[in-house]
């Protein structure tokens, strides 16, 4: 019941903006379906974490703690971005950029891409998982291209092509999962039909699926799915589309859109550490999130727009995620969930700021902006902080699962992983701290007084910065949610 | 029996010919016609299949993909092409010769490829499984080397094709209701994609892919 009430929320939302002509109050309503979807992820956490299974529609909703994770990360950085997105489409309107249908359509698609989010998360099935990813891109494409500008025309054309062929690999590879599944090995035998696909089932023959045929499926899900994640060498969609979106869409995509495309690979990586043993997941993992981290060090250091360099530091973070599910332990997933949520609520912020900061600059370039801090406090603070948070200073949560994540690696015997991935680190940290400091300091000209940021947007921005800071120091309220959510794929 | 086969063999190998033959024609309109008969003939695939397995859930995704591939894809690309007289030919980067050389390579790898697929279950349609792999591969050498809106969006469909006679040789077809969504999905890219090609093509004058360098770093 609750798993459906996690679904039907966005939904209803989304006809509201549908039926209803855009008025600000249409947005409210989303936001506020957003947030009660938190709620239910919480209510949710509480029931799975003790190890209970909620099931809706005759077993083709499914929620274990692992989604229940994934509903309270989505039902936080959707309720953040939806509220921004109130006053992103008031400020479009009020500069004549887009009319009132091009506001509805943007609640409508907002909506959807959520529904189909969640329903990602919480399908049992894992061929519906792919059709939930997949329909995410549909519904995107045209919130990247919002703008209507030919950076944003040919972002979103990017974005729609690489992503497609990219996650057709991964529809490929749950097929010959499939396959696999229907002639298991000396196992038992398994009906020809819909509930194969099942993580259920798969979970029970994973021991018996053919080696051989599942190392092809892997590679193929992990090309697949990495497209959609942002890995390296797919990566090449994920800065234009960020950097071109509206600010409350890329906070979306970048806060939680990855990382329902990661939460397809910890699904599928648990079947093949059960067929094919460890090391040849942990393989490919460590090839591309090392790949991932290579490119995002190497083209941030002459980065001269800021969103781009926060989509770059997205790449970074899946691969830091990507590294951390090749160590593999149960520690180890604890540890990706819990950076799963603290990049989440950060990035979120950030984007949500870049957004602000557009929108008041009219520029994205480093260079132009300058001195921030002295002329905007508010935004510049909050964008500052946040860049600290997302390099990895205590207390923010980053710190601790970094920091648990490397740990892992090394007790996994990756400890050469980690020195390479500290050295891109440093070389991030060093780019990312000299971007920011020509765009926060500096002195400004002559007579310009600082603008005030109005409380209504600076507040929920801080109130996930400070979330994310009490997270990392007292992980007690996710405690036990983290380590049940992480036995779902490491047991 | 040798029905079923023969009609399976031919049906199957016709997916991978139409493949190549879009490498080989330049005429935009020529390749999207060729692209429809591609969905037939995966229709026959899956329809055949259905009819020696007695199997109605596969019969009818049978007909939902002679309607989508067959029918509603194409005439959706003709939509584009007509908004845009200039877009009949291709230009590729690779030269039609060299592509098909490149696509004899691509039919060699794919055999090697599917060996393991075929050693866990050697039935007479897993057998073929190749041809399939085959048309994924020429799929993604068609999408990298063309420039046009167009020839992308077929590069892409050739792919979608290609999988899709994997899926119905290895497996029968996925469950229904993923094939439903897998298919509803696809059909869904097409018209976002067809959207979008006519307002770059409004947009930037041409449909030469070549003149989007707006975004780099």
């Amino acid at each position: 019941m609750l798993t459906l009430l996690v679904l039907v929320f966005p939904l209803a939302a989304g006809l509201v903006a549908l039926v209803v002509p855009w008025r600000p109050w249409v947005g409210w309503v989303a936001a506020g379906a957003d947030a009660v979807v938190l709620a239910l992820g919480i209510a949710l956490a509480v029931t799975t974490s003790r190890g209970h299974v909620q099931h809706s529609l005759g077993g083709a909703v499914r929620a274990d703690a692992l989604s229940a994770f994934m509903v309270l990360v989505i039902g936080a950085i959707t309720t953040l971005a939806a509220i921004q997105s109130v006053r992103y489409l008031r400020i479009e309107r009020e500069a004549d950029r887009c009319t009132d249908r091009h506001a509805s359509l943007y609640a409508v698609l907002v909506q959807v891409f959520v529904t189909c989010m969640l329903g990602a998360v919480l399908a049992a099935n894992l061929g519906v998982l792919w059709v939930a990813v997949e329909a995410t891109t549909i519904a995107t494409t045209f919130l990247v291209g919002h703008r209507r500008t030919d950076g944003a025309l040919e972002a979103s054309w990017k974005y729609v092509v690489l992503c497609s062929v990219g996650i057709a690999l991964a529809f490929l590879g749950t097929v010959l999962v499939y396959f696999a599944a229907i002639h298991p090995g000396g196992g038992p035998s398994v009906a020809h039909g819909v509930g194969t696909l099942n993580w259920t089932s798969l979970m029970a023959i994973a021991k018996h699926l053919d080696p051989n045929v599942m190392r092809l499926a892997m590679a193929l899900l992990v090309l697949g799915y990495g497209t959609k994640v942002g890995l390296a060498p797919m990566h090449s969609w994920l800065p234009d589309a960020h950097s071109q979106a509206p600010a409350p869409v890329s906070a979306l995509m970048s806060g939680v859109l990855l990382t329902v495309a990661f939460y397809a690979l910890l699904r599928f990586k648990a079947i093949a550490d059960a067929a094919l043993g460890p090391a040849f997941p942990r393989t490919l993992l460590v090839v591309v999130g090392l790949a991932s981290l290579l490119a995002a060090a190497s083209l941030l250091i002459a980065q001269r727009d800021y969103k781009r360099m926060l989509a770059y530091s997205s790449i970074e973070h899946m691969g830091l995620l990507a590294l951390g599910a090749a160590a593999g332990s149960t520690l180890a997933i604890a540890a990706v969930l819990l950076h799963i949520l603290g990049h989440g609520l950060t990035k979120a912020v950030l984007f949500l700021t870049s957004g602000e900061i557009h929108q008041a600059e009219h520029t994205s370039e480093i260079a132009t902006v300058g001195s921030l801090l002295a002329r905007r406090p508010a935004l510049g603070g909050i964008f500052g902080v946040g860049i600290l948070a997302i390099v990895g200073f205590p207390p923010f949560s980053l710190f601790i699962s970094e920091f648990t994540m490397f740990r892992a690696e090394a007790d996994a015997g990756l400890w050469w992983v980690v020195v390479v991935a500290l050295g891109c680190l440093c070389v991030i940290f060093a780019a990312m701290a000299g971007h920011s400091r020509r765009l926060l300091l500096g002195d400004p000209d002559d007579g310009t007084v600082a603008v005030a940021t109005p409380r209504s947007v600076v507040a929920p921005l801080v109130t996930a910065l400070v979330a994310c800071a009490v997270i990392g120091v007292v992980a007690w309220p996710l405690q036990s949610l983290l380590h049940a959510a992480a036995r779902v794929v490491a047991p | 029996m040798t029905l079923y086969l023969e009609v399976l063999e031919i049906a199957a190998g016709a997916v991978l010919v139409c493949a190549v033959v879009t490498l080989w024609r330049r005429d935009v309109r020529a390749i999207v016609t060729i692209l429809a008969v591609q969905g037939v003939c995966l229709g026959i695939v899956a329809g055949d299949l259905a009819i020696h397995q007695r199997d109605l859930a596969l019969g009818a995704t049978a007909l939902l993909v002679l309607a989508a591939k067959g029918l509603v894809v194409p005439l959706l690309l003709r939509r584009v092409l007509r908004k845009d007289p200039r877009s009949r030919e291709t230009t590729p980067l690779v030269n039609i010769p060299a592509s098909l050389v490149a696509a004899a390579a691509l039919i060699v790898l794919s055999y090697v490829v599917s060996s393991k697929i075929i050693a866990l279950d050697p039935s007479p349609a897993t057998r073929l499984v190749p041809l399939g792999v085959a048309t994924v591969l020429v799929g993604y050498f068609l999408l990298v080397t063309r420039q046009r809106t167009v020839s992308q969006i077929v590069g892409l469909l050739v792919v979608d094709n290609g999988i899709a006679l994997v899926t119905f040789l290895v497996t029968s077809g996925v469950p229904l209701i993923v094939e439903l969504g897998a298919s509803l999905d696809v059909l869904l890219v097409v018209v976002v994609l067809q959207v979008l090609a006519t307002s770059l093509g409004s947009r930037f004058g041409s449909f030469e892919l070549d003149e989007l360098t707006e975004l780099h770093d």
